[in-house]
């Protein structure tokens, strides 16, 4: 085969990778770089800019290495050869230095970026947040709504434009809440209480998941998350209080166990403190009489 | 009488089955050649029993390569779930076996083929670059490679009896914990993971002693050869993570066993803690590794290109830079841990700032290319293949170092993509680079090229394939570790052709085996004769091969930092040698012997074989005790008798 041949093998296969993957992708979702929050859209842009930031090396590096490699191939005797010559101050106060550069306003993007999208952070907003307590259980994620006064089991749903405050913790092992569309991911840990501040810019039906692995039944704890409008929201929310079931400990007890079938469930009232007795679970007796909740605690807080 | 171990614990579904058989068998196997050729006594004496770095290295590596069979073994499991368990088929596996082959996958990969590799070739090459005969402790040495291979026996044990972890390959509590890991995987995990580590940690202080302490006179600290620098920060590095590693495998398994609390979710324990610790050992590490493939590709690219290195002193200031930070980023792995803005920007900024010095390094090495004149061999093949990969795996990673970026990717295939792209592209090409370069050095004859190169192209198109489309399902929302996912999310194509990539990877390895039989085959046809077969460098490349097991008849001395490459251009005939008496260590069993006893020491605490434990214990003081009152560890050569061999290995006549 000689050199021509390799190089139309290697085009066409560079082709035909490009068609597959087009192909592949005909009607897929590449949902971190589809954002419908003000979150994720701003998580994207830093991508993106981030991206094009690194570019700025791997691009010379690659054309300085197959040029490089090409022109001081043993058989060009033509090339220059310098076969003592291993130092040279300013190439490589260059190579120092531009990296640096680079890094040095990457920095600056990394503060700011941490600090703007802490998740946190509230959003600003005028219109007035929904609270959403989340708890991750062996197999399910349970959606608390304390003002509404209702829960959900793998289902989630919440007014567009509206920020929604999650506060996240686990009565299982750890697991990440994570939903693309909207922004990104926060551990869910037993006994702590964290937080994730999203909002959606328009009606929509999102995936979510867990991100860290959480025991056998880690592949099913996927949920929907469905942005509405305000009014549909208050229709759901006015449906889910019709709801025959309530969420009381022994419901719960239940519901804590690992399944393999987790359908949406809804559920009206139940026990007001769950989440914080969730919480407290995992504290000692002294930290239970304490008083005031992590939830609470938050609140003051903010 | 024997724990928790009964019958069920050899219980198994018919995939597992059919790994024990092909284990058993290939066991089996060698048992049976090994008899009929007689070899049993020549194995023991002339391998098992020796303290020469050199067989101790090419041990590690016979291991380091079988394990990546299995561990590649393990992939194509886990893509062919990956690719048909969706929607409403669940596939081949069970959603506990599946996890404990990923546990298995990763464990295996880092602990016994990448650091198995990484010390067979700081053996092979690390005394014969500093122009030393040995190690500073050839028994100490011995002791680290069996406890090397007991913590592999271990892993591979629990194939056979009982399970392995499912908690993924650093065992995050509380999923590692007694409360929803009950059974004893984890406990393989602990225990061959610490047996293993404990004998990197002495590895690590043995070869921070051998360079620091048995460098051929004239050799200064800027005088030692790149790949001596590397070995020496990730000996550092080894001697600084290792100990954390150890005591939180330890405080893990109290948890477990006697029922502490340092780890649990309840009564005061901190899982997060955990979650830190791990990872301020498991950060290093990724370095511990990367480091010596670097210093690998140093030696490479010079010498290919037949030119010094470019940039020595920015190099070992690289290093340095390097493994300084290499500790001050762990955080960067569970920046979505909720630590705050200001933690997660400080320890973004750390992982960015390690972009520098790695950036510094190719840039070297392309100038060192720059007016050179570059012999295209498989080695240097694997090191235009490295910067490719690891450029675009070190973009990936930049990326992540962003905390709001990690955000959207943390835990998705996007990372999985990422440092495969590192810990392939970077550590294991350059150990295959490593192998194929220094073979001749070792065996006395080079690797046959063609194949090699087969085995490169098939590896570089496998892994772009088989890795391309895990970054897009990251940033489709695919989370790593999933056993099913709903048909609606498209994401069945990417992960058949991630699939696909792994048999064209599987393609590549079988050309690597082809590789090793063809030129064992016809080894005739690529002698070494010259014990220089590259035109190289360094002090390696100036004693016959393969290396005698003195490795130099005469200590050499150092002025140049290439050595051989001065002595080469100043034609200097060599003086008439002047031989002298040396010492060097005897075999011994010890080794085996204490490792053993770690073995089943590591076998009682995992099964609660109570009794068994004091006696394993009892069993590795007193060997070492029998061990350091024998004061005959060592035997004479004398100047004669050296003169004889040295003119015998040159072929000529004494």
């Amino acid at each position: 085969m000689n050199k021509k041949s390799k190089i139309v093998i290697f085009a066409l296969l560079s082709i035909a990778a490009l068609g597959a993957t087009v192909f592949l992708l005909r009607d897929s979702n590449i949902a971190v770089l589809d954002p419908k929050g003000v979150i994720a859209q701003k998580e994207r842009d830093l991508i993106v800019f981030t991206t094009l930031l690194g570019l700025l090396i791997v691009v010379p590096v690659f054309a300085l290495t197959f040029g490089i490699a090409w022109k001081y191939r043993e058989s060009n005797a033509k090339a220059k050869y310098t076969p003592d010559w291993d130092r040279n101050i300013l190439a490589e106060t260059i190579w120092w230095g531009i990296p640096t550069i680079i890094i040095v306003v990457l920095s600056v993007i990394t503060w700011n970026s941490s600090h703007e999208l802490d998740p946190f952070k509230h959003l600003a907003s005028d219109v007035k947040p929904i609270n959403v307590q989340v708890i991750a259980l062996e197999s399910r994620w349970l959606f608390i709504y304390p003002e509404q006064r209702i829960a959900t089991v793998n289902y989630l749903q919440f007014p567009e434009k509206t920020p929604i405050n999650f506060h996240v913790t686990a009565d299982a092992a750890m697991n990440s809440f994570w939903i693309p569309q909207l922004g990104g991911q926060i551990y869910a840990m037993a006994g702590m209480s964290t937080q994730l501040h999203l909002m959606a810019d328009e009606p929509g039906i999102f995936r979510g998941s867990s991100a860290n692995l959480s025991g056998p039944q880690f592949s099913k704890m996927s949920f929907v998350a469905k942005s509405s409008s305000e009014s549909d929201f208050r229709k759901w929310v006015n449906g889910v209080k019709q709801s025959p079931q309530q969420l009381d400990m022994n419901e719960y007890a239940k519901l804590i166990k690992s399944s393999t079938n987790n359908p949406v469930a809804y559920y009206a009232g139940g026990e007001h403190k769950l989440y914080d007795k969730v919480i407290g679970k995992y504290m000692g007796p002294e930290q239970e009489m304490q008083g005031m909740s992590m939830y609470e605690m938050d609140h003051h807080a903010n | 009488m024997l724990g928790k171990l009964g019958l069920d614990a050899f219980h198994h579904d018919i995939i597992v089955l059919g790994g024990v058989m092909t284990m058993l068998l290939a066991s089996l196997g060698i048992i049976a050649l090994l008899t009929y050729t007689k070899r049993w006594k020549w194995l023991y004496k002339n391998w098992l029993t020796s303290l020469d770095p050199k067989k101790i290295g090419v041990m590690y590596i016979i291991i380091g390569l079988v394990m990546l069979l299995r561990g590649v073994a393990d992939t194509l499991l886990l893509r062919a779930q990956q690719a048909t368990s969706v929607g409403d088929s669940t596939g081949i596996l069970t959603s506990d076996h599946f996890q404990q082959i990923f546990s298995a996958h990763g464990t295996i990969m880092i602990f016994f083929v990448a650091m198995g590799l990484m010390f067979g070739l700081i053996n092979l090459i690390v005394p014969l670059q500093i122009g030393a005969r040995d190690v500073a402790f050839p028994f100490l040495n011995s002791i680290s490679f069996w406890l090397f291979a007991a913590g592999m026996a271990l892993v591979n044990l629990s194939l056979i009896v009982g399970e392995f972890s499912a908690a993924g390959w650093l065992a995050y509590p509380p999923l590692s914990g007694l409360q929803y890991s009950p059974g004893v995987g984890v406990d393989y995990w602990i225990w061959s993971l610490q047996i293993a580590g404990v004998g990197s940690l002495l590895s690590g202080i043995n070869f921070f002693v051998t360079i620091l302490k048995m460098r051929a006179p004239g050799m200064t600290l800027m005088k030692m050869p790149m790949f001596v620098w590397s070995v020496l920060c990730s000996m550092i590095m080894v001697i600084f993570a290792f100990p954390i590693l150890t005591a939180t495998l330890a405080m893990l398994s109290l948890d477990r066993t006697i029922g502490t609390h340092f780890f649990t979710s309840d009564f005061g324990g901190n899982p997060m803690m955990y979650i830190n610790l791990i990872w301020a050992w498991g950060h290093p590490e990724v370095y511990i590794l990367v480091l010596p493939a670097f210093g690998i590709f140093s030696e490479i690219v010079a010498t290919f290109s037949r030119k010094r290195l470019f940039g020595y002193a920015s190099m070992v200031w690289a290093l340095g830079a390097i493994s300084f930070l290499s500790f001050i980023v762990w955080l960067h792995h569970f920046f979505t841990m909720g630590a705050g803005a200001d933690v997660n920007a400080f320890f973004g900024i750390m992982t960015g700032v390690i972009a520098i010095p790695t950036g510094v390094k190719i840039f070297n090495w392309l100038f060192t290319m720059f007016r050179g004149r570059i012999k295209f061999a498989t080695p240097m093949l694997w090191f235009l293949g490295f910067v490719v990969i690891f450029t675009i795996g070190g973009l990936a990673g930049v990326l992540m170092s962003v905390p709001a970026i990690d955000f959207q990717v943390h835990n998705s295939l996007f990372l999985v993509a990422h440092f495969h792209m590192m810990i392939v592209g970077g550590v294991l090409f350059g150990y295959f680079a490593g192998i194929t370069y220094w073979f001749p050095k070792i065996f006395g004859f080079a690797l046959n090229e063609r194949l090699g190169k087969y085995a490169f192209w098939s590896w570089i198109i496998g892994f772009t394939t088989a890795f391309t489309p895990l970054y897009i399902l990251g940033l489709m929302g695919a989370t790593r570790r999933l056993d099913h996912y709903d048909k609606s999310l498209g994401w069945q194509g990417l992960f058949a052709v991630a699939g696909v990539g792994v048999l064209i990877i599987l393609l590549g390895i079988g050309f690597q085996i082809l590789q090793f039989v063809v030129s064992i085959w016809q080894r005739n046809k690529n002698l070494d004769s010259t014990g220089d077969p590259w035109n190289g460098r360094t002090l390696e490349w100036s004693t016959v091969s393969p290396a005698p097991f003195y490795n130099f008849a005469v200590t050499p001395h150092v002025t140049d930092r290439d050595q051989f490459w001065a002595d080469k251009q100043a034609k200097t005939t060599a003086a008439k040698p002047h031989y002298e008496d040396i010492g060097m260590p005897k075999n011994t069993g010890m080794g085996i012997v204490i490792a053993g006893f770690a073995f089943i020491f590591g076998f009682a605490v995992i099964w609660h074989i109570i009794w068994l434990i004091p006696l394993a214990l009892f069993g590795i003081i007193a060997s070492v005790i029998i061990r350091s009152t024998d004061d005959e560890t060592e035997y004479t050569i004398t100047a004669a008798e050296l003169a004889k061999l040295d003119s015998a290995h040159k072929g000529q006549p004494a």
